[in-house]
């Protein structure tokens, strides 16, 4: 019979040769999509699977297909993607944080119930939502227009949640000596509790900047035109029934895809904890 | 000048409020009041109105009573129904036990490179549904000369028209939801895994446990709340599922291959510009995750604990 210490050796193997099975599995699709950013697409057509590095049958014509096609219209739905995603950001932070404050540092009436007012929003299925909330974009006015993708979900309800979560476990003691040292209820959350706060911030600013950046079902609702997409909205015109321009889908998917990656490897902790944060528990 | 008397009464009325324990909460809650008014609460009453009308138009409605409620059982909803079914149940049973097992093996105190190998089965839920929807449209492209199938060309298999099928389509759209969310999966469960103290392990183990029986005995009752809890966004997600279709079947679907419930709101609403009967199958798909979900709940006993007590 093997001793324990062999055997954990040849599991360890095994576990190793899986793992790095599953892993060429993850990391296939985006490395197929990253090489085939430099292919035409009637060589990726003709010549299949061919995804080996051939420096012959690559170049840089997608990309500069990608930023001169319809008047650099890419770079526009980039530029409306990045200015969504740092002002829902920023607006969704701001004021979620001070939300779940009040929910977790007071003790109030209506407390309670607007908690649960919370969790209900929490879980209803927006898609149930759109049609009344794209008649009431029309009404106000802000159809096709980056208020109107951000308004309706600015103050987001996993944020909330998150956030009361986080200050329900913080020390209440700061709040009273800021009440003492004469601070106003703005002063005490801004000087004191918002820096305490940090690490909350930073798993929701995460969570909250990625679903933005990826959201598909509501911006492709509200924005109307052309010049409005954002980059997923955008990407997904280009395919079409009469044909998919994969030229320029390619390379606008790639680059649409990079900062996310460099942004995850450089704070995978903050990431993660922000991405699962819904599981969270009180 | 914060202690200092003021004069100004309005100034001091400003102070006051600056000050206020009781309306401290309640400014600051504000935002979400506001917007649950405004964005939550006046639309689920408009859909639940617009449910029961005929409009032509924003602004042209009349009453029409059950009629768009009616109109449910007809075919298309039935297949629409039908997909998100078949596609929620089958993501279930790939991605409770997949990143479950990923997560249990790089558990394991002996198994080397765990970080890189769980920030690259990570790496997926990063991307857009469209971005890797693109390169599985490559992957899975109907030409011979595409990756899936040129492979099965070579193992002497008949290649597949992967988006013109029913059960192949379906699978398209379940295959991209494991890649993109194994991930996630995994963390929860890893993170569960963090809470089972290693004293269990241990006196399971003088008790002459195996692997297999700790698993059975131990790590899978344990983990039970958080299975619940990927169950539930499984379903939730499931029966929303727009996305994944979208970026398969972007116009039209051949035989409502890919049709989903919400697609089929959006074909109703904004293609057929019908909002009484898109409404209509908002509110019954609200319904269905509702009930499924209480259903789930029950059947894993999660009320049990009230009632006993």
């Amino acid at each position: 019979m093997m001793g324990m210490k062999a055997k954990r050796k040849w599991a360890a193997i095994l576990i190793a040769i899986l793992f790095l099975i599953v892993c060429f599995i993850m990391l296939f699709p985006l490395y197929y999509l990253f090489l085939a950013s430099f292919k035409s697409s009637k060589d990726l057509f003709r010549y299949g699977m061919d995804f080996r590095i051939n420096l012959e049958l690559m170049s840089l014509d997608n990309y500069r297909l990608l930023f001169s096609a319809n008047n650099g219209m890419y770079l526009h739905w980039y530029k409306n993607s990045l200015l969504i995603v740092i002002l829902y950001t920023a607006g969704s932070l701001f004021l979620s944080s001070l939300v779940g404050y009040a929910l977790g540092a007071y003790r109030f009436r209506g407390q309670n119930f607007l908690f649960i007012l919370v969790l209900v929003v929490m879980m209803m299925p927006l898609e149930i939502l759109m049609l009344p909330l794209y008649k009431l974009t029309v009404q106000m006015r802000i159809i096709n227009t980056y208020s109107g993708v951000i308004l309706p979900f600015l103050v987001s309800p996993i944020a909330v949640f998150f956030f009361r979560q986080f200050v329900t476990g913080l020390n209440k003691e700061f709040i009273d000596a800021g009440r003492i040292d004469g601070c106003t209820e703005f002063g005490i959350f801004f000087r004191i509790m918002a820096p305490l706060m940090a690490p909350a911030f930073g798993a929701m600013g995460i969570l909250l900047a990625m679903q933005n950046w990826n959201s598909l079902v509501w911006p492709l609702i509200v924005l109307r035109t052309n010049n409005m997409f954002t980059l997923p909205i955008g990407l997904s015109s280009l395919l079409t029934p009469y044909g998919n321009n994969y030229d320029m889908l390619i390379p606008g998917s790639v680059l649409a895809t990079i900062p996310i990656i460099l942004f995850f490897l450089f704070n995978q902790r903050a990431f993660i904890s922000g991405l699962t944060s819904g599981g969270i528990k009180g | 000048m914060r202690y200092g008397p003021n004069t100004a009464t309005d100034r001091n009325s400003l102070k006051k409020l600056l000050y206020s324990r009781k309306l401290a909460p309640y400014l600051f809650a504000s935002p979400f009041i506001l917007t649950f008014l405004i964005f939550f609460l006046y639309p689920t009453f408009s859909t639940i109105v617009m449910s029961f009308q005929e409009l032509t138009g924003l602004n042209n409605a009349k009453f029409i009573g059950l009629d768009n409620y009616k109109r449910l059982f007809d075919v298309h909803f039935y297949n629409a129904l039908k997909t998100n079914t078949l596609y929620t149940l089958l993501s279930i049973l790939l991605l409770i036990p997949i990143p479950l097992l990923f997560a249990v093996l790089l558990n394991l105190a002996f198994v080397r490179g765990k970080n890189f190998f769980r920030a690259a089965i990570f790496l997926p839920a990063l991307t857009s549904v469209i971005v890797a929807g693109v390169s599985f449209r490559l992957m899975f492209g109907e030409l011979d000369t595409a990756l899936i199938n040129s492979l099965l060309i070579k193992m002497g298999l008949p290649p597949q028209n992967w988006s013109l099928n029913y059960w192949t389509g379906m699978m398209l759209m379940v295959i991209l939801n494991l890649w993109r969310h194994a991930g996630i999966n995994m963390v929860y469960y890893l993170a569960g895994l963090q809470t089972i103290p290693e004293e269990l392990y241990e006196s399971a183990e003088i008790d002459g446990a195996g692997p297999v029986q700790k698993f059975f005995t131990i790590t899978l009752p344990l983990l039970k709340p958080i299975m619940i809890y990927t169950v539930t966004v499984a379903i939730f997600e499931g029966y929303r599922m727009f996305g994944e279709s979208y970026v398969f079947w972007n116009e039209s679907m051949p035989g409502d291959i890919g049709l989903t419930i919400v697609r089929y709101i959006y074909q109703q609403a904004f293609q057929r510009n019908d909002l009484g009967f898109g409404s209509a199958i908002g509110i019954t798909l609200l319904v269905i995750v509702l009930a499924i979900n209480l259903a789930q709940l029950k059947f894993f006993g999660f009320f049990k604990k009230d009632s006993d007590s």
